[in-house]
């Protein structure tokens, strides 16, 4: 079954394309790794898929439901969920509001002007559940903007998983990371339930060819090549723009 | 002990004080508390925009006035009962509130203060020019006071009845601030995109926090009409919507309790300073400088880096 498909989507900014007849499928429980140099269009492409960025043309359909045109919001209620290339969360509440946030998003029962307590005890109970899992329940009640930066980013997939997303779009999970916390985060992303489809941005070539059940690769906007790791190894033209370096 | 007993052994300190006021100052500054517990439910609904959605508004006059407003016309104009007027005037305040906000969140940031300045004008304009209803910049005098079977007219009575009211309103909003509801107007205010990537609609928890907030301010400006018995374009004015700003700024957004000593104190200050000089818009000006230079998180910002201070040597 076809979790994500990406059809002919394209990205104008002005006279600029950024996005040029990009298609894509993505199979349900599909692990897929997006690599490409710096500004090849990975981030355009996945703020199409989120809803922050409305293509110029092309469809996208999540579990067959055609989500083009609709709000970010909305596509997060059909289950998909991402995180942020330049770290994104709540600097100034703390890690327990955060994932209480981010639970609550996921039930959208909480335009409740004025809750009843015994709703709050199970969603804090959760809330601390998630955080142990995800190994930042002795950062519960800190500040976000206070927290090292591997553990912001830890807590940006935190996160993004408490809603227990059927698309997972990951934007670099390990830039700026120490070797150590991406191995952590590596083994993070290996402990997800398999049915979980990832889309995942990824510089590190150790950890794309680790973790892709398939790669796709993007350059100046297009789709260049697509396939296992063998074949993306073995592509002539992926060599010589991306892995060239090598 | 811990800071939550600290902090419900402070919440009944300060209401035995309140309750005891009446025995202890003159009319005079019994009229002035009670201007502040006003202007108090005012700033603290401003809040409700400004320190916890992250929208800052220089147009909250607008519904702070038109609940006036409305009390004064239904009493003076249509001879509605005094006590009746109260409710329809908190419910012009948020629908006043229900039909800007779209108008407002079409933008952020200084553009947001902007529209909002624009519409309050606009509200001020009517008031200032349909002078057949309004009597212009004149006001409508004669605002009485309602009677629930005793009487409101004495400073004494009418203290009371304001600080049961603000109480109530500090209340409901403690209880909305505290909610899950609350939290996701913090959480926009860090990040909006974050939170629509979780699955919120920003723009609904917004427009019921804009609409809210006129809806507590009509509750202030409603019973700051019984309290000059009077309702003049003024209300309505920048001003107004600017003072309530600097009263949030001055006491530190995205509390409660900031602004409401922010407003006590500008309160205060304008009663004095306005005693000796005609000058207070002056320094109203110099004590935004002052805070925005020396207190950007308000009194309550100072307190706590204080206390910091204090816990690491």
């Amino acid at each position: 079954m076809t979790a994500l498909a990406v059809e002919n989507v394209s990205k104008n900014f002005g006279g600029v394309s950024a996005l040029a007849n990009i298609s894509l499928n993505v199979s349900r429980g599909e692990r897929r790794i997006l690599l490409g140099p710096n500004g090849a269009g990975k981030t355009t492409l996945f703020h199409t898929i989120s809803g922050a960025v409305t293509p110029s043309g092309g469809r996208i359909t999540l579990f067959g439901i055609d989500i083009t045109r609709l709000r970010p919001d909305r596509r997060a209620r059909l289950g998909l969920a991402r995180t942020f290339q330049i770290t994104n969360l709540f600097p100034r509440l703390t890690v327990l509001d955060s994932m209480l946030l981010a639970l609550g998003g996921a039930s959208g029962h909480s335009l409740q002007l004025i809750g009843s307590p015994s709703g709050y005890r199970s969603e804090y109970d959760k809330a601390h559940q998630l955080l142990e899992q995800w190994d930042l329940v002795g950062t519960a009640r800190r500040v976000v903007r206070t927290l090292s930066y591997g553990e912001q980013r830890q807590l940006e997939i935190a996160l993004a998983l408490a809603g227990q997303p059927r698309l997972l779009l990951l934007d670099e999970p390990t830039a700026g990371l120490s070797p150590a916390e991406t191995r952590r985060v590596v083994s993070m992303v290996h402990a997800l339930p398999r049915d979980m489809t990832i889309l995942m941005i990824e510089h590190d070539m150790d950890v794309a060819f680790e973790l892709a059940d398939r790669i796709a690769v993007m350059h100046q906007g297009r789709l260049i090549a697509e396939g296992d790791q063998a074949a993306i190894r073995a592509n002539k033209q992926v060599t010589d723009i991306y892995l060239g370096a090598d | 002990m811990t800071a939550r007993a600290w902090t419900i052994i402070g919440c009944f300190a300060v209401l035995a004080l309140l309750f005891m006021l009446p025995e202890v100052l003159r009319p005079y500054y019994l009229a002035l508390v009670t201007k502040m517990l006003i202007f108090a439910l005012f700033a603290m609904s401003l809040d409700l925009l400004l320190g916890y959605t992250g929208l800052a508004s220089l147009g909250h006059a607008a519904y702070f006035g038109v609940a006036a407003y409305t009390i004064a016309l239904l009493i003076v104009r249509a001879g509605v009962d005094s006590g009746l007027a109260f409710p329809v005037a908190l419910v012009a305040a948020a629908a006043t509130g229900a039909l800007f906000a779209p108008l407002a969140l079409r933008a952020r940031g200084s553009y947001f203060l902007m529209i909002t300045f624009a519409l309050a004008q606009v509200v001020w304009s009517v008031a200032f020019g349909w002078r057949s209803l309004t009597n212009g910049d004149d006001g409508i005098p004669d605002v009485v006071r309602p009677d629930f079977g005793w009487s409101l007219d004495s400073t004494t009575s009418f203290y009371y009845f304001v600080l049961a009211i603000v109480g109530l309103a500090t209340l409901l909003l403690v209880a909305i601030v505290g909610s899950p509801f609350g939290r996701a107007l913090r959480g926009i205010r860090e990040s909006e995109s974050r939170m629509q990537a979780l699955g919120y609609n920003v723009w609904r928890y917004q427009y019921v926090a804009f609409v809210l907030a006129a809806a507590f301010a009509g509750i202030a400006g409603a019973l700051y009409a019984y309290y000059n018995r009077f309702v003049g374009p003024e209300y309505l004015y920048v001003v107004q919507s600017a003072e309530a700003l600097i009263m949030v700024i001055l006491g530190g957004a995205g509390t409660l309790i900031g602004p409401a000593i922010g407003a006590g104190l500008i309160v205060f200050l304008e009663d004095f300073v306005s005693s000796m000089t005609a000058h207070w818009v002056l320094v109203l000006g110099i004590i935004y400088v002052l805070v925005t230079l020396f207190a950007p998180r308000g009194l309550i910002g100072l307190v706590d880096q204080l206390r910091q201070r204090r816990v690491k040597p």
